[in-house]
């Protein structure tokens, strides 16, 4: 193997139980994704993604099946080293944003880094720095709720880069935006992969994302379907919105 | 082999996070509590109640016994035509009732405190979740419930009693005028005053206890929930 692989999962399976029943979210994914990649996981509702990202993630335990990140497993991690995990190696984008309301724009970035034991003065600097490189230069002081939705995910996304992850997360971070603002956050994400090298895995069912992908991973029932690369996806989407394009 | 090879080579690469210093809890309860201002005064409105009662009692306690040691004849005579008990057993009786009305008083103000924060803990799910993923340990997370709930506390017992100190002295101005001061025991006072600060803030922490817990034990998912 000559590359790491920065994420690898292995025969991943996880099991919800409710009461008697029984739902199989994932049903055994192998998925190796290489550092600095753009990856994209598409499915309809239901179809896992939220639940595998949970487990890259270091969130939720899988029912059988491990993960690595940069070839630990994760399952082997004590709670301050997947705390350390959460803060230093990943950055979680949500489709709901999830700013602290309490919080100003810069007092959001700068939390991880608190968390991280940068000083406030070094946090404070590079919160403003990371907050006008996504364009939010003159709204540091603004609360969430003085902000508009397109505006709140640029501060999550300058969040997920606070202490410079080798991984963002991003689950849906488009499905709670217009067409033209979702656009705009994904070719941030983009940006952001091509300047800094950092891995993004995105989990959407919203084919804007297509294009900007190295590798589209199709997941349905659990399970993958097919992983395609950009050069097959840019046949497909021409063919599919030949129309519109 | 080959794998644990592998295993212990990378291992190194991921660390333990670092606890933070209590001065950021700190920092970030009390701005929590200054941006939801409105619903803190509810939670501490019936800790100011039940303060201001233990305090008022206190209070009047302190001062009528201060007239009683007086040894001033008007004063006995002032006493025994306001009807108040003047011999040990009677007082001792009296005493006895109080203290199980100020037990009762602290225990609903102490499940009170309970039920406020159980709420806050459920309601901020999506916060406590989103801390998690952005590398919170439990005990930080505990930490800022507990302070925001000592914080409350405080200036709740603080505000009881002042107040109750105030309603006390109003009444018993307007049984005994100027005795009252003649006779003041303020160090008494004082050190009742200090003592009801804590009992109310040590109240506060006791019963943020299990829903600090509770909040620790929060699972970062929470953050991803979605409400449909
Ligand atoms: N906490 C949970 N408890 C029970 N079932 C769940 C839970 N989370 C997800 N599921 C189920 O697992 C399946 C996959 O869900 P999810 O990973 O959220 O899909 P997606 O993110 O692709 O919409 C769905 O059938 C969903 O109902
Ligand atoms: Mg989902």
């Amino acid at each position: 193997m000559a590359e790491q692989s920065i994420v690898r999962t292995e025969d991943l399976k996880k099991i919800y139980k409710m009461g008697s029943t029984e739902v199989e979210a994932l049903s055994g994914v192998n998925l190796e994704i290489q550092a600095g990649e753009y990856l994209s996981i598409m499915g309809p509702s239901g179809s896992g993604k939220t639940t595998l990202f949970n487990m890259v993630g270091g969130l939720d335990k899988p029912t059988s099946g491990k993960v690595y990140i940069d070839e630990v497993d994760v399952a082997q991690l004590d709670a301050y080293e997947l705390a350390w995990l959460r803060c230093r190696k990943i950055g979680y984008i949500f489709q709901t944003f999830n700013l602290l309301p309490v919080m100003t724009a810069l007092e959001n970035v700068t939390l991880p880094m608190t968390f991280a034991g940068m000083s406030s003065d070094e946090a404070r600097d590079k919160g403003v720095a990371l907050l006008t490189r996504v364009g939010l230069g003159d709204r540091i002081l603004h609360k969430p709720s003085e902000l508009s939705g397109g505006q709140q995910q640029r501060v999550a996304v300058a969040r997920a880069m606070a202490n410079d992850p080798a991984i963002i997360l991003a689950d849906e971070p488009t499905g709670n935006l217009d067409l033209t603002t979702g656009r705009e956050i994904i070719e941030l994400l983009r940006e952001l992969n091509e300047e800094s090298g950092v891995t993004i895995i995105s989990a959407t069912h919203d084919m804007k994302m297509l294009s900007v992908s190295d590798r589209v991973v199709w997941i349905r029932d659990g399970k993958i379907e097919r992983i395609e690369r950009r050069e097959d996806i840019e046949i497909s989407v021409g063919t599919i919105r030949g129309k519109d394009e | 082999m080959q794998d644990k090879v592998v295993r212990d080579r990378t291992r190194a690469k991921i660390e333990k996070q670092i606890v933070l210093p209590l001065s950021k809890a700190v920092q970030i309860s009390l701005e929590s509590l200054r941006m939801r201002f409105g619903r803190s005064l509810v939670t501490m409105s019936g800790i100011v109640l039940a303060i201001a009662f233990l305090m008022s009692i206190w209070t009047s306690n302190a001062i009528i016994e201060e007239l009683r040691d007086s040894g001033d004849s008007r004063i006995e005579l002032l006493l025994q035509t306001k009807g108040i008990e003047t011999s040990a057993e009677d007082v001792k009786a009296a005493r006895s009732k109080q203290t199980w009305l100020i037990s009762l008083s602290l225990l609903v103000c102490g499940v009170g405190i309970t039920n406020a924060m159980l709420m806050a803990v459920t309601e901020r799910y999506r916060e406590i979740g989103t801390m998690k993923c952005l590398g919170a340990l439990d005990s930080f997370v505990a930490k800022l419930f507990l302070l925001e709930s000592s914080f409350q506390g405080a200036t709740a017992s603080i505000a009881g009693t002042v107040i109750g100190f105030l309603l006390s002295l109003v009444a018993s101005w307007i049984s005994f005028r100027g005795a009252v001061i003649q006779y003041f025991p303020g160090i008494k006072i004082l050190t009742f005053a200090g003592l009801a600060v804590l009992i109310g803030s040590v109240l506060s922490i006791v019963g943020a206890v299990f829903p600090a817990i509770k909040a620790a034990k929060m699972q970062p998912v929470e953050a991803m929930r979605i409400e449909r």
